[in-house]
């Protein structure tokens, strides 16, 4: 956090938003992930996961991506010829990762409808399985945000 | 990549950790204040021994590579204000969310022994113990702490 020692200064709000919605983001998925390496099958500790998600993870994603584009348009990287790679892994992980996670949302949101019949267990997990997969993306993305590659 | 570019990104996946942990308490804190049940603060505190090891890793990545980094950055000191403020945050945070937990893991270690000794009935002073004032308090601290550690970091005052 120490970053970009020659950053403007009209880039500091953006950049606020973006880290904190992108902490918000990480900080639920881990929260989903653990929830559905823990859980064993119990009921109540994947709710909480699928939960998590809806509440802290969509929220801190729409955050974290607003804040990416204000950073983007405001330090004009759209005129650049061609995106660093480091912009390139950020845009992948947050695109590809906006999928993932609306998809993983649906079927949270299907296994949580089928929990009151006694089913919806294994919908629950995939949901959250996800999860640790965007969760793996997004460590990576952070890597290249501090490291800055090529 | 140089040796600065590791540090920054080891410091930033640290601070990630540190606060990706404390929202993962904060999940649970909302879960245990809102019920009585044994086997919901149980499925609750299923999260907590996760966070805590991010919490250990993300304390101390944070304040090893950072103070690391101020030392190796030309333009940087330890002693500039703004670095002197976040280690003394840092201390503020790390240790009022220490302080805090302590008050969750009674809740949770009651109900533990009541879900293992088969009452799963709500419990009265299971939910006093998981309504902690003082623990929310010092969590709520913990995490101001940290926030406004994220705002010295990128405003960096008085640099």
């Amino acid at each position: 956090m120490l970053a970009s020692m020659l950053r403007p200064d009209d880039l500091n709000l953006p950049l606020f938003v973006h880290v904190l919605g992108a902490m918000i983001l990480v900080g639920g998925l881990l929260a989903t992930s653990t929830s559905v390496i823990v859980a064993r099958g119990d009921v109540r500790t994947l709710r909480i996961g699928v939960m998590t998600l809806l509440f802290v993870c969509l929220p801190g994603y729409i955050v974290m991506r607003g804040g990416a584009q204000w950073i983007y348009s405001r330090e004009h990287l759209d005129q650049l010829d061609e995106d660093p790679a480091w912009i390139g892994i950020g845009y992948i992980t947050a695109d590809a990762g906006a999928l993932l996670l609306i998809i993983s949302l649906i079927l949270g949101g299907l296994g949580l409808r089928r929990v009151r019949g006694g089913g919806g267990t294994g919908l629950l997990r995939a949901s959250l399985i996800i999860s640790v997969v965007l969760l793996a993306a997004y460590v990576v993305a952070i890597w290249a945000m501090g490291a800055k590659p090529a | 990549m140089e040796l600065n570019d590791w540090l920054l990104a080891l410091h930033l996946l640290s601070a990630f950790s540190l606060v990706a942990a404390m929202i993962v308490f904060w999940v649970g804190i909302v879960v245990i204040r809102r019920t009585d049940l044994p086997e919901q603060v149980v499925a609750a505190g299923r999260l907590f021994p996760v966070a805590a090891v991010a919490v250990a890793v993300g304390s101390l990545g944070t304040i090893i590579f950072g103070i690391w980094l101020a030392i190796s950055l030309d333009g940087v000191a330890v002693w500039s204000g703004w670095v002197i403020a976040a280690i003394i945050l840092w201390a503020i945070g790390t240790e009022t969310g220490r302080r805090g937990g302590t008050y969750f893991g009674t809740a949770i270690d009651r109900a533990t022994e009541s879900v293992a000794s088969g009452s799963t009935a709500p419990d009265a002073k299971l939910a006093e113990l998981a309504r902690t004032q003082h623990g929310l308090l010092l969590h709520s601290i913990s995490s101001l702490a940290i926030l406004l550690i994220l705002i010295d970091m990128i405003w960096k005052p008085g640099a």
